[in-house]
């Protein structure tokens, strides 16, 4: 596995400015290495934060260890993804612990494998849990900020979503379909001064990547977790993660269909 | 589990062993599986003892979380993937240390106590097993059990130094020490010979918390043995100049980014950096104030110094010659050494205090000798052979978590222990789940 050679230690050597705890985090599918890195570098600013995910026993141990490193006030619940009747009264129970919640990270995801593509039964969890389930918690969320006038919405998307493949259209396909019910979502919320930014990542290097062959330019989520971090402080809409990923995504956007359905990508 | 097939290696980077690795992330993924299985934290043994060749290794990088702190007693808990420099990083600045630390803090809890590693204070505190207060162990049969020194005490003494053989180490209670300040008082004081530096090392006048030397291994004729005793501890709040006490300025780091051609570093270059080494180090005659990181990890401040030993590799060889035999042993063990063609670039003198419960544990009372050998051809092998033969002559010890070629005979007669924790060993993990290079290589588990 070839790595990117400035996603480790180049961001991690930044120092955080200090300020004043100013945002209250909520982490959607918070035990991902990518949703633990985001975590830890908002943590590292001083922020609150509410971590959510299906596994109480790995939010238990996070949420004890941001506390511990970072010093920070850290709650945690249940949260399925599929499972989107429970999501009003789960964002409710946010607001009840963390009553100023500033902003919202969508870190969830399953990748699956091929098998998506033959086996619809098996295909439609890849396309509930990356697209059903969160559109169902955003609305929620942007129910709650929209009168507010204040807040940010961050959904983690990906590079997949940018152009279907026959190795894993299904996945791509829900997360191009996220991709663009949050460009819907920031056209909305614009008005309200709510920011929705949308994150590609490329491959990193997390236990959904593990061993895959082929995979080059492999970033670490302590590099992702630190630019989505930081992308609250620049204005971009959309960012690519590492950045040249929107040059390769522009390149392979830009192949003309006759020629790109012959492709083997 | 998503595995990947590719070759590693520990620290020394010889051998290298082609292994199927997984890399869990949550602690409920710490599971034994139906197969060979030994699990690898950092890496940083230095020999085969984290390998698994045509095997399954088990990476606990990502498990390594914080999980509790008992600020007043000082009682920390977390998980074995966890590093020493991820702890220090936290407990430190609330005044805190740890109880042992090894040469590097890029080591993982777990690895710490699955080899029972010792510090520079081991004459006085023993090694890391000591202050260990409690485990979580993943048995072969997936249970998942406490153990310590009271509650399965055998299991405990059993893993504590066990390189990972009894089970997965899953989560690691250790009581640290007060800390005053972050500085640490040092007292150099230069040998011209080996008979001179053994005296300083023996003499309680001299003597501190923390007592390593550093020996010009290269140095022969009337200068065989010469080098520095550097003694220190951690300074009190009146030894510390205002109120800088745990203001730390973490020191700028190098990396060696690729292997450096093998002959870069040889008996003449290395000879040169000795002597200035010698020169600089040894006219500080008078106590002065250090950096802990400065003291404890001078060569964590290089990322992968390792590759300095170029493409081939090197073997760290570390042994202990009891008190009573340890003068002539370890005299006889560096003229060997001189005598032989294989230069070694790297001594590290250390005093050990009494062996401690762990049953597999290396240390034992008496004086540890730690060398770094480049391998440049087979004749290092022969001269390894010899080492232990004197080794062996005196009473003495190698080191499992540095070693890459001792032989089963050896390793019997150094580890008389070896029986009693066997016994153990086969009655948590019957079938030899838990097995490494090292473990086949030194034939344990095998009946």
């Amino acid at each position: 596995m070839k790595r990117f050679p400035f996603a480790d230690g180049f961001a991690l050597k930044r120092k955080f400015v200090e300020k004043p705890a100013s945002e209250a985090v909520l982490i959607l599918g918070a035990t991902s290495a990518i949703a633990r890195a985001t975590a830890a570098a908002f943590a590292a600013r001083g922020d609150v934060l509410y971590l959510a995910s299906r596994d109480e026993d790995e939010l238990r141990r996070i949420a004890a260890d941001l506390r511990l490193r970072y010093g920070v006030e850290v709650h945690y619940g249940v949260f399925d993804a599929e499972a989107t009747d429970t999501h009003e009264l789960f964002f409710k129970a946010v607001i009840a612990a963390m009553p100023k919640l500033t902003g919202v990270v969508l870190a969830f995801g399953y990748l699956g494998d091929q098998k998506a593509a033959t086996d619809f039964n098996y295909g439609k969890k890849i396309i509930d849990s990356n697209y059903t389930g969160a559109a169902s918690i955003l609305s929620h969320c942007a129910n709650y900020f929209e009168p507010l006038l204040r807040g940010f919405i961050i959904g983690i998307s990906s590079v997949a979503g940018d152009r279907g493949r026959q190795s894993n259209y299904v996945y791509g396909a829900a997360k191009g379909a996220l991709s663009l019910y949050l460009q819907g979502l920031r056209n909305r919320l614009y008005p309200s001064g709510v920011r929705v930014i949308t994150v590609k990542p490329g491959f990193v290097d997390t236990a959904m990547t593990y061993g895959l062959p082929g995979l080059f330019l492999v970033a670490s989520p302590q590099y992702i977790g630190e630019c989505i971090v930081r992308s609250l402080d620049k204005s971009a809409d959309v960012i690519y993660l590492p950045w040249f990923w929107r040059y390769i995504m522009l390149i392979i956007k830009h192949i003309p269909e006759p020629i790109f359905k012959r492709m083997k990508l | 589990m998503a595995t990947l097939i590719t070759s590693i290696s520990g620290w020394g980077r010889y051998p290298v062993q082609s292994c199927e690795l997984e890399r869990p992330e949550r602690y409920a993924d710490l599971r034994p599986g139906a197969d060979s299985v030994i699990v690898r934290g950092q890496g940083r043994s230095y020999g085969d003892a984290a390998l698994n060749q045509n095997g399954r290794v088990l990476l606990t990088e990502r498990i390594n979380r914080l999980l509790e702190f008992d600020m007043v007693n000082g009682i920390l808990r977390a998980e074995a993937g966890t590093t020493l420099a991820e702890i220090l990083d936290v407990i430190v600045p609330m005044g805190w240390f740890l109880p042992v630390t090894p040469g590097t803090k890029f080591v993982s809890l777990g690895g710490c106590v699955a080899a029972d590693v010792h510090g520079k204070n081991h004459h006085h505190d023993g090694s890391f097993g000591e202050h260990v207060l409690g485990l979580e162990l993943i048995l072969a049969d997936d249970s998942r059990v406490r153990c310590s020194p009271s509650e399965k005490p055998d299991l405990f003494w059993a893993t504590v130094g066990g390189m990972g053989l009894t089970g997965i180490i899953g989560e690691v209670t250790v009581r640290l020490v007060r800390l005053q300040s972050a500085l640490m008082k040092v007292h150099q004081h230069a040998a011209v010979n080996f008979d001179q530096l053994f005296r300083i090392l023996q003499d309680p006048d001299l003597d501190d918390r923390y007592a390593v030397a550093w020996i010009d291994s290269l140095a022969t004729g009337k200068d065989l043995g010469r080098g520095i005793a550097m003694c220190g501890h951690h300074a009190a709040s009146e030894e510390v100049p205002d109120n800088s006490h745990l203001d730390l300025k973490p020191a700028r780091g190098h990396s060696v980014p690729f292997d450096l051609p093998a002959w870069i570093l040889n008996s003449r270059s290395i000879s040169a950096f000795n002597s200035r080494y010698y020169k600089k180090e040894g006219g500080k005659r008078y106590p002065f104030l250090s950096n802990y990181d400065t003291y404890f990890y001078p060569l964590d401040a290089i990322a992968h110094w390792n590759r300095l030993y170029g493409k081939r590799g090197f073997v760290q060889y570390q042994c202990v010659i009891p008190e009573a035999t340890s003068f002539a042993g370890i005299h006889r063990l560096l003229e060997e050494l001189s005598g032989s063609r294989q230069p070694s670039f790297l001594a590290v003198l250390k005093r050990l205090g009494p062996q401690g419960r762990g049953l597999l544990s290396f240390p034992m009372s008496g004086y540890t000798l730690a060398l770094d050998i480049p391998i440049r051809n087979k004749g290092i092998f022969v001269l390894l052979n010899k080492l232990d033969e004197i080794v062996l002559q005196h009473g003495g010890r190698v080191y499992l978590a540095k070693d890459a070629r001792l032989s089963a005979e050896s390793f019997r007669a150094m580890y008389p222990r070896f029986k009693e924790w066997l016994a153990i060993k086969n009655a948590v993990d019957p079938q030899n789940r838990f097995s490494s290079s090292l473990s086949r290589r030194l034939e344990i588990g095998m009946i």
